[in-house]
């Protein structure tokens, strides 16, 4: 469903991304992990269509669809999401109207008649119990004044109610504590599904005890150093980054598949 | 012909039938006034207070009628808003008293025609009256005001408000000024408010079909002690059109007032208002919203003069400027020494919806106490990127997303508008304002 090729970009000049190969199939869940400043987020923003990054080399295939050439609306209508690490405020647009425009826009896309008020937020209220947010949330500016955790929340609740195909979700767990960390977490167990995929980026592996994916991938100096399958996880933990990505050099040099052997 | 002798000729024609024209008092100011304007000239960017908005051209303006709009349409698109309210119309810069629908008033309340006023009791308005002109042909005149001394030559009518002390008018009373057929148009409103009175009152300016034309406009309202004075105003004029226009408030001791000015329209359009905290303990908020694109010229003067202590002062001004238009404001705070423990903020803040858009804001802080809290800042800037990321990343088109940001910034203007229908009223001609303005190209 998606595959990256030898992705290289930059933002004002300085490379971030050096060459990062992916392929992703339909019901896979991926996981990103890295060190700080490894390129983690920037190629979670790039597959969403942020276009301040300068994509200089590859190309992103995802659904036989040249990704890159599709402007950021129109990969999310077409199944895409990016839970943000920081999630932005918006004062003066009130959430509730936030979430009925996304929604429709998405069923637009799909042929489906658009939802009316009534019914869009029955939807969200249920949704919005699923992920423990207070009704108060639907009539507050978008992620205005909201903390940490809330905004975090905020954008489980967003991927439930646009039920995407390809879900990122870039550090969805930092800043949460551990009963926050476990409503959003069964809010990504729940959309876990044969036809949608997800990559998690995360920096610890605490989220991956919970959303258990089926390939670990280490992302180092804008390339993917290794890749392995749940037990890598599990061996940065115990031994951090610094271990891991000297120990296969190999990896960088030819493209990693994101398929265990 | 120079306009000057153009309007020389024209106070000859029309001063011998301007309402009052028999009262002496009346039939002097206006001679002064027309006087001063023709000595003064129209002021250049030479005199301080026109330091970013000439009016040079002025000179060579060439007014032409407004190509007639029904006003009956103009008026049902209002008052289909807000329909208990007090309504009185202006056609052409004269009250139309079958457009007009005063409604049922507490006792003690009186709304009406300056005109009507002037005919049936004059005193009751000469004092009033006289001291609106103050600025302009009085003794404190200053460089600049030869559009206020224009408007006392000329002024025929507006709204004259009355209200004794204690009186309060629940509903907002609307004055709607339409153009029907004339080029220039001059309003004098005068809104007297005794102690302890309440009431709210909306200016509005509607668009006419586009001609060159020239409004000016000047509000004198004087606040008695503890009274709550809400004054609106919504300029729409169209894209030829001149307006120019002053608001004038003196606060007694407690007295509250809020100004709402909300310049959507005009080719150029030049609001002062200035405000006097004359007794203690006095609170004004000045806030404003003003958008341009085109080569509109938009410009907001403010004074607020705390002359006693204890007096409280916000202000907030927010501009949307687009293609090349140019967005002044110039906020004046006067600390009186006498004025100790004043609280004065002012805020100004910009958004710039072009490269070509031009914002100028300046601040002015004058403070003679020395306890006092002022502070003031201001930003231009553009829309946020990330925001408009964040939504697009949503689904939300571009064109969409740009739109709802630029309305987001602009509401928080509206927000501060306490009386509901004024509010409901402001949204409703921003949205349909930005509707026209923004590019949606991709839109349904």
């Amino acid at each position: 469903m998606l595959h990256i090729n030898n992705l290289h970009a930059s933002i004002n000049g300085s490379p971030i991304l050096r060459g990062v190969n992916l392929e992703i199939r339909d019901g896979e869940v991926h996981a990103i992990m890295g060190p700080n400043g490894s390129g983690k987020s920037t190629l979670a923003q790039i597959l969403a269509g942020r276009e301040s990054y300068q994509v200089d080399q590859g190309s992103v295939l995802w659904n036989g669809l040249d990704l890159l050439s599709l402007p950021a609306e129109e990969r999310a209508r077409n199944g895409l999401f990016l839970a943000f690490q920081y999630p932005v405020e918006i004062p003066g647009v009130s959430n509730a109207y936030f979430l009925k425009a996304a929604m429709n826009a998405m069923r637009r896309q799909q042929g489906l008649a658009e939802l009316d008020a009534m019914d869009c937020l029955a939807r969200i209220k249920t949704e919005m119990a699923a992920v423990g947010m207070k009704e108060e949330f639907l009539y507050r500016s978008v992620n205005t004044g909201f903390s940490g955790g809330e905004k975090k929340r905020n954008e489980v609740l967003q991927m439930l109610l646009l039920e995407p195909t390809l879900a990122i979700l870039d550090e969805t767990d930092s800043g949460l504590d551990i009963d926050a960390l476990k409503t959003v977490s069964e809010g990504i167990n729940r959309l876990r599904s044969p036809t949608r995929s997800m990559i998690v980026i995360t920096h610890y592996q605490r989220l991956l005890d919970t959303i258990v994916p089926d390939h670990v991938h280490v992302l180092s100096q804008g390339r993917i150093v290794r890749s392995g399958g749940r037990e890598l996880a599990l061996e940065i933990e115990a031994n951090g980054y610094a271990g891991i990505a000297t120990s296969d050099a190999s990896a960088t040099a030819g493209p990693v598949t994101g398929i265990a052997p | 012909m120079s306009t000057i002798e153009f309007w020389l000729a024209e106070h000859r024609r029309q001063s011998p039938d301007l309402p009052g024209a028999k009262l002496p008092w009346l039939a002097a100011l206006r001679a002064r006034a027309i006087t001063r304007f023709a000595e003064a000239g129209w002021p250049t960017r030479r005199e301080e207070n026109w330091h970013h908005t000439s009016l040079e051209f002025m000179q060579r303006f060439v007014l032409a009628g407004a190509a007639h709009t029904a006003p009956q349409s103009v008026l049902r698109t209002l008052q289909r808003t807000d329909s208990d309210a007090h309504w009185l119309v202006f056609v052409d810069g004269r009250y139309a008293p079958d457009l007009s629908a005063i409604g049922a008033l507490p006792a003690g309340a009186h709304i009406g025609s300056l005109a009507d006023a002037l005919a049936q009791d004059a005193e009751q308005v000469k004092v009033a009256f006289a001291e609106s002109c103050n600025g302009d042909i009085g003794e404190e005149g200053e460089a600049g005001d030869s559009p206020a001394a224009l408007n006392t030559a000329f002024a025929a009518d507006g709204a004259w408000i009355h209200l004794a002390s204690g009186v309060v008018v629940d509903q907002p009373i609307h004055i709607v000024c339409i153009f029907a057929g004339t080029s220039h148009r001059h309003l004098r409103h005068l809104i007297c408010a005794e102690a302890g009175a309440r009431v709210s009152v909306a200016e509005h300016y509607p668009a006419n079909e586009a001609a060159p034309t020239l409004t000016t406009a000047i509000t004198r309202i004087k606040a008695g002690a503890d009274s709550r004075i809400e004054h609106f105003k919504l300029q729409q004029e169209n894209r030829l059109a001149i307006h120019l226009a002053g608001i004038d408030v003196e606060q007694a001791r407690g007295a509250r007032f809020a100004s709402h000015s909300l310049s959507f329209g005009a080719r150029l359009a030049r609001t002062d208002i200035h405000t006097r905290l004359a007794g203690e303990g006095a609170e004004a908020l000045l806030n404003g919203l003003y958008c341009a694109d085109g080569e509109t010229h938009v410009d907001h003067h403010t004074r607020i003069e705390h002359a006693k202590p204890l007096g409280l002062s916000r202000e907030y001004y927010r501009g949307l400027l687009a293609g090349h238009a140019h967005g002044v404001f110039a906020g004046r705070i006067i600390v009186a020494p006498d004025a100790q423990q004043t609280d004065a903020l002012q805020r100004c803040d910009s958004l710039l919806l072009s490269p070509f858009a031009k914002s100028d804001t300046r601040p002015e802080l004058e403070i003679h106490a020395d306890d006092v809290k002022c502070a003031h800042g201001a930003t231009v800037g553009q829309l946020d990127e990330e925001a408009q990321f964040y939504l697009r990343s949503r689904g939300i088109n571009a064109a969409e997303a740009r739109q709802w940001l630029t309305y987001a910034f602009a509401s928080t203007a509206l927000e501060r508008i306490a009386s509901a229908p004024l509010q409901e009223l402001a949204c409703v001609a921003l949205r349909a304002l930005l509707h026209e303005t923004t590019e949606s190209g991709d839109k349904p």
